[in-house]
């Protein structure tokens, strides 16, 4: 059996990670997952939060934001709609990111709006566990 | 016959517009590499997307209450075009190739009797088609201010296109971009977009397990998948201009450097021309004494 897999984390505008991972978790809509070698093939959705990669020579963290995750026997991709390892994050992008789902939280269509003050929550969630506190 | 003078100033201006025709092909030849970098990087996630895309696609697609953005409103009836040009000219054909497809669908689909809506992103698509098409202009996405495309850019404007497609507003959307394949060779490219085409999916052996169902994913992927395309486009675009400037830009240069050669001899003779014409008047006049 296969002890590492192919972990992909691509962002629109760049391959933000892609290495041999022996698991992975991955905040999936209905929670987060372990992805490990020889797992069921399977596509969820994400909600923001953070996704941990470990390797043989250790473990790296990333935030992100709305998008999917395919993940096969030997292979996990992430396709996020933003991501950045947590080193990278600034209370600024914090700021930025929880403004946009407040904003869409507030607009939102009454059908969706359940769902944009769920990503507003996560939003806000995502940033303190890191340790920003959202300025309001 | 130009006298020396006005050679002289014809040649100084001519050489000033080579020294700006070759600084703007280096500016180019400097962001087409950043331009193809974006495109190039992009490609991973727009590749992954199709894949996944096509996948869910395939099994979507005969279910009853399939989404609209991938099987379409049912009806043919009104068009959108998205014309997507550069905001800047001096870019060879660039974006008037890109004009010439966009009028040709156009004009075909109103010879068939649809309506046609046209939705411009670039400020000289706009010009070029203002004359034959301003009553159809639906709107205008101007990013002149935008230094680097982004992925918020693209979502914008994708979500923009889709908030019109669910008040009904018309049936089918196509883009219309320049492919980049080569610094000398963009192709002018239409692409529906909504309702959406895949390829058929190569690999559709793998039984996957879906979080939340099948139908919610495809919900969330598909505007996500129309924002990937446009991006995608964007980009594609970015760097076909680039790379069309660069060339025209080469061209000039060259141009400009064959008419000063022409300049630079004309000049010379006439010089000599003059030289010569006043040494006969000289000898001439002490000949006669």
């Amino acid at each position: 059996m296969a002890d590492t897999m192919q972990f992909d984390l691509v962002a629109p505008e760049r391959r933000v990670a892609s290495e041999k991972a022996t698991s992975v978790v991955i905040p999936g809509f209905e929670g987060d997952l372990t992805a490990m070698p020889q797992h069921a093939p399977l596509i969820t959705t994400l909600r923001p939060g953070l996704l941990e990669v470990f390797t043989e020579s250790g473990s790296q963290k990333y935030i992100v934001t709305g998008g999917f995750a395919e993940i096969t026997a030997d292979a996990a991709t992430v396709l996020a709609e933003r991501s950045h390892p947590v080193e990278e994050v600034t209370q600024d992008m914090i700021d930025e990111m929880v403004a946009e789902a407040r904003a869409a939280a507030r607009d939102a269509h009454p059908d969706v709006v359940d769902a944009a003050a769920r990503m507003l929550a996560d939003m806000v969630a995502m940033g303190t566990h890191i340790g920003f506190e959202p300025q309001t | 016959m130009p006298s020396l003078k006005d050679l002289k100033n014809r040649i100084a201006s001519v050489k000033s517009t080579r020294k700006i025709t070759k600084a703007m092909q280096m500016v180019a030849a400097a962001k087409l590499r950043r331009a193809q970098e974006a495109a190039e990087n992009a490609r991973p996630y727009a590749a992954q997307m199709e894949k996944v895309m096509s996948g869910l696609a395939a099994s979507a697609t005969g279910a009853a209450n399939a989404p609209k953005l991938l099987v379409g409103s049912g009806a043919d009836k009104v068009h959108l075009l998205v014309v997507m040009t550069a905001e800047r000219g001096l870019c060879g054909g660039f974006n008037s190739s890109i004009v010439r497809l966009a009028r040709l669908k156009a004009q075909n689909l109103i010879a068939e009797g649809k309506t046609v809506k046209i939705l411009t992103v670039g400020r000289k698509g706009r010009e070029q088609l203002k004359r034959d098409f301003a009553d159809h202009f639906v709107g205008h996405v101007d990013l002149s201010e935008v230094k680097r495309i982004r992925y918020g850019n693209a979502r914008d404007i994708s979500q923009d296109i889709i908030a019109r497609f669910e008040k009904g507003e018309f049936d089918v959307a196509t883009i219309f971009f320049s492919r980049f394949k080569s610094v000398i060779s963009q192709e002018p490219t239409a692409q529906q977009i909504i309702p959406a085409v895949f390829d058929e999916p190569e690999d559709v052996s793998t039984m996957y397990d879906y979080e939340p169902t099948e139908g919610e994913i495809m919900a969330e992927l598909l505007p996500r998948g129309v924002a990937t395309q446009i991006f995608a486009a964007l980009l594609e675009n970015g760097a076909s201009e680039q790379g069309a400037r660069m060339s025209a830009m080469d061209n000039a240069t060259r141009n400009a450097g064959d008419m000063i050669d022409r300049l630079n001899l004309e000049y010379n003779r006439s010089r000599q021309a003059a030289i010569t014409k006043e040494l006969i008047e000289i000898i001439s006049g002490a000949e006669a004494l």
